[in-house]
């Protein structure tokens, strides 16, 4: 198949972008969308163009590496599809395409379809870890974890903070991912200890890197490649809700001595 | 990028408001609040369908409360005042989020309520400015013949207009999208989401949204047809 691609092509974060149209000849349906921009990107370096860049690792889905809006859609529009996933035989011969990167303050183009996500680690830098004893290992099964609990922490845990949900939402919020964060933890004994204070960093970093807020409107559920509910949002504010309530004045801790 | 700081020497309140997290509680809980306003609002109307001197006694009633009207007044318009200051500070968020829009993008699942909450709260803001000039004041011009205390030939007359009738018909479809949205959103902004109960929260939702609209649909169309006279 022929298609059509309109591309964001941005030479670096400083200078701004534009829409190229490129032509993509003789399509095989079997390619993943990320091998079709390859061949592109082949024809484009034999030209002496510079080839479109974008970030890809695993390709099998579960890196988080790869994303960028086709078609007005994170990751296409697949139910639980990245664009590394995502085959070309969902596509007609004719097809217009159009390729743009993530938008959002917090998430700044490095070039063409390249963001910088660092805003997502300063997030879970924040909150995202537990304290564990060092020294020898645990025992395992040594600390009981209700099925329901432990699989919906697992759930929470798939997020692989590619970043569609703030692609997808109209606010450019990261409620879903940092949600997912919290609950994963929320759900599980080793997160208990933090539970309070984390709910409240994450939440006040992520207002900090400037995304925008929720409105519940779902639109990151609907494109999340690993299909994480709206749900963990609602933990997310739940338990910060319940750790701004009871904040205790800060007090002089006695020290043994 | 700032790292947002734990310790700050804001109080614990306006610590709490700073977060887009209390910002949305505090649109949560005054949204409640206008919410039971408006199921007041439209529990009192209906007895226009009870014959002319009923809707003038329950307004003689009202203003018999003297003090604890101006109580519940000022309560709901200090509901209003954080409603809309929290909306347009996270409105200004939004811009300040994605300041650079996509070329092209395709909303998939959500809904035409949830998408237009930025459009239909201004609507109903203006629309309330409005029907206050309109029924409460009764300002010359925008009421024909308004007669304190008259209440219920006021509300005949006042919608007889066919141009006031169609506004106060499309305000209520807005209101109808916006209340849809905000009943259910409010359960999930304080922290209630659940995979059994929040599709009957969403129902519950619409269901309601469609009987307080539909009533003060019901009296404006009931006025227009000539059965409450």
């Amino acid at each position: 198949m022929n298609l059509t691609l309109h591309v964001w092509r941005q030479k670096d974060v400083a200078t701004p972008g534009k829409m190229v149209r490129y032509d993509a000849p003789n399509v095989n349906e079997h390619m993943s969308f990320l091998e079709m921009l390859d061949v592109v990107n082949e024809g484009l370096i034999l030209r002496g163009e510079e080839p479109i860049a974008f970030e890809h690792d695993c390709r099998e889905g579960i890196c988080g590496s790869c994303g960028f809006m086709i078609n007005g859609i994170a990751h296409g529009g697949f139910k639980n599809t990245t664009v590394c996933q995502l085959h070309m035989r969902h596509f007609a011969d004719g097809d217009e395409v159009y390729i743009e990167p993530w938008r959002a303050t917090a998430f700044p183009v490095m070039k063409d379809l390249i963001v910088d996500r660092s805003a997502f680690d300063r997030i879970i830098a924040s909150g995202g870890y537990v304290s564990v004893s060092t020294g020898s290992a645990p025992d395992g099964n040594a600390l009981p974890i209700r099925k329901q609990d432990s699989d919906l922490a697992m759930d929470a845990a798939a997020c692989i903070g590619c970043g569609a949900c703030v692609a997808s939402c109209p606010n450019a919020a990261a409620a879903l991912f940092t949600g997912a964060k919290i609950s994963h933890l929320a759900h599980l004994p080793q997160g208990q200890p933090e539970r309070k204070e984390r709910s409240l960093r994450m939440v006040r970093q992520m207002n900090a890197e400037l995304f925008g807020n929720c409105t519940n409107i779902g639109e990151c559920e609907a494109t999340c490649p690993k299909g994480i509910p709206i749900e963990v949002i609602a933990s997310m504010n739940g338990d910060f809700l319940a750790a701004s309530w009871q904040e205790r004045p800060p007090v002089e801790i006695a020290g043994a001595g | 990028m700032a790292t947002a700081a734990l310790d700050s020497k804001l109080h614990r309140t306006l610590r709490f408001y700073e977060a887009t997290n209390g910002k949305k509680t505090v649109m949560a809980l005054t949204g409640a609040a206008l919410w039971g306003f408006v199921i007041i609002h439209l529990l009192g109307n209906l007895q226009v369908f009870l014959g002319p001197g009923k809707l003038d006694q329950y307004g003689e009633a009202l203003r018999a409360t003297g003090a604890l009207l101006w109580v519940a007044r000022g309560g709901l318009l200090v509901c209003a005042a954080l409603h809309i200051t929290a909306a347009l500070q996270l409105m200004a968020l939004k811009a300040k989020a994605r300041p650079q829009p996509y070329v092209k993008k395709v909303p998939t699942t959500s809904s035409y309520a949830s998408r237009t909450m930025y459009l239909s709260g201004p609507v109903i803001l203006a629309f309330i400015i409005y029907h206050l000039m309109h029924f409460t004041f009764g300002v010359p011009g925008i009421h024909p013949d308004f007669v304190e205390g008259a209440v219920h030939a006021n509300l005949v007359k006042g919608l007889s207009q066919p141009l006031a009738a169609v506004l106060y018909l499309a305000t209520m479809s807005m209101l109808l999208f916006h209340l849809y949205h905000g009943i259910w959103s409010m359960f999930q902004t304080i922290g209630l989401s659940h995979p059994r109960y929040t599709p009957l929260v969403k129902k519950a939702a619409a269901g309601i949204a469609i009987a307080l609209a539909g009533g003060n649909i019901a009296i404006v169309v009931s006025v227009l047809l000539g059965i409450v006279k």
